[in-house]
């Protein structure tokens, strides 16, 4: 190697060029390709509700079953209304880390399931049945803290507003093999035809050690305490009266739709 | 230019002569994390080929203007871009496998067989030559890679590429899977194996008593 190559000048020029550069590229594809990425996270999130709404779907065609079964709404977290809203405003609602929807930040009290801030609006699904017209069920998005962070879910309650019919942790960085086992759907067709809420709107359904399958009551994942912990608190949160509380009880004297 | 012979050596060799893994013990973690199933080690396997290669030819082609106080940061920046990309990529193109092999297509940044063929290949060789050997590497560690998720998918989930070779007893067949095998601590004892094997037959390969 020659002396020149190890002057400052020489050192600058060569370093500064090259991060030019490779900016330049990283940043191109990047750009192109937001579009497919961004189409594809919207799939992901449509086979993320059929999921929870548990319909049954060919892997290629949920897109189509999406349109067919599923109806998108605006849920306004403090007057409890629906809105049909523009697709940007859905996506806005979607994406629930979003800054400019926070309506408050929850205090230590009522914050048990760890969300901090309690947006605006929230999205609020409709799956219909294969007749396109009942009502099969409703599916809430919900979330908690669990050990390693955020565990996101979307909740499926049949059209009483009270049964329990699919639940699906679709995003969660919990210990894969112990946590990680919200996952598994046989762990979550546990939940299945359990009561969410009493008529009343008591929360009913619990994450237990020992449950008793008889009661409302759902078996805790076996080395992972603070993960089924949190599932717990996710569901006494999200199903209060804090939270979606007023609305399940809209929805159970059927003034929503 | 380098003879045909030469070429070959250096495209060819790093399979099984003077593989990464098997003989070097480099990029281990990656084969422990991503050998649960054949699908995410075949992408894996492509992105590293992918960045070894390329990461091997850009950093030959500058190799001459590279002060050698900033060389290792300047082979950094190049793997790191080069990484994004494929990572970009497989989030437009194939975002299941992205979603799955998640940080581990990130972390080919930091496995040593790219870092290693930059800094001890690339440097000193020809673009072309610094070309065939990053693929040449990017072969070896896809051979073993692909050999371990063989045993592990079919052994350990009863199938190949997510088909259904062994009907598992939990769906009505026979055959109960081997729970180690899904775990990324079986792919020590495979690595292990592939390794005694290729020294039964490459006996050179073998160490030394001390």
């Amino acid at each position: 190697m020659s002396k020149k190559n190890e002057s400052t000048s020489k050192t600058f020029i060569v370093v500064i060029a090259l991060c030019l550069v490779c900016s330049i590229i990283v940043s191109g594809a990047a750009v192109g390709l937001k579009d497919r990425q961004e189409a594809n996270a919207a799939l992901a999130m449509q086979r993320n509700v059929l999921q929870a709404a548990r319909i049954d779907f060919p892997s290629g065609e949920a897109a189509g079953i999406y349109a067919e079964r599923i109806r998108e709404y605006r849920l306004n977290m403090e007057t409890y209304e629906l809105t049909s809203a523009s697709e940007e405003e859905l996506a806005a609602a979607a994406d629930t880390e979003s800054q400019g929807d926070v309506a408050r930040r929850l205090s230590a009290d009522e914050d048990v399931a760890g969300v901090r801030d309690l947006e605006q609006h929230t999205m609020f699904y409709v799956a219909l049945g294969e007749d396109g017209e009942s009502v099969e069920s409703y599916i809430l998005p919900i979330r908690g803290a669990g050990l390693w962070g955020m565990m996101y879910a979307l909740l499926a309650l049949e059209s009483d507003g009270q049964t329990i019919a699919g639940l699906n942790f679709y995003d969660h960085s919990e210990t894969p093999g112990l946590g990680g086992e919200i996952q598994n759907p046989r762990w979550v067709s546990n939940f299945e035809g359990k009561q969410a809420v009493d008529s009343q709107g008591n929360v009913e359904i619990r994450v237990t050690k020992g449950a008793n399958p008889q009661d409302n009551e759902v078996d805790a994942l076996s080395g992972a305490t603070i993960t089924s912990n949190g599932v717990d608190n996710t569901f006494q949160f999200w199903l209060s009266d804090t939270a979606y509380g007023p609305f399940l009880q809209k929805l159970r004297e059927g003034e929503v739709l | 230019m380098a003879s045909a012979k030469e070429m070959k050596q250096v495209l060819f060799g790093p399979i099984f002569a003077n593989n990464p893994i098997a003989l070097q013990i480099l990029g281990v973690c990656s084969a422990l994390a991503v050998t649960g199933s054949l699908d995410n080690t075949l992408v894996m396997c492509l992105a590293l080929t992918f960045v070894t290669a390329l990461s091997n030819f850009s950093i030959s082609l500058i190799r001459n203007h590279i002060p050698s106080s900033v060389r290792i940061i300047v082979q950094m920046t190049i793997i790191a871009s080069l990484v994004i990309v494929v990572d970009q990529v497989l989030q437009a193109y194939a975002y299941d496998i992205a979603q799955e092999l998640s940080v581990f297509v990130g972390l080919i940044i930091t496995n040593c067989i790219v870092m290693g063929r930059a800094e001890a290949f690339a440097m000193k060789e020809p673009p072309g030559m610094a070309l065939l050997d990053g693929i040449g590497n990017g072969l070896g560690y896809s051979v073993v890679l692909l050999t371990v998720a063989f045993f592990r998918e079919l052994f350990g989930s009863g199938s190949l590429f997510g088909l259904q070779i062994l009907p598992l007893a939990t769906e009505g067949g026979w055959y109960t899977p081997v729970g180690l095998l899904v775990l990324p601590p079986s792919a020590f004892f495979i690595i292990g194996g592939f390794i005694w094997v290729l020294r039964t037959f490459r006996t050179e390969q073998v160490e030394a008593k001390e």
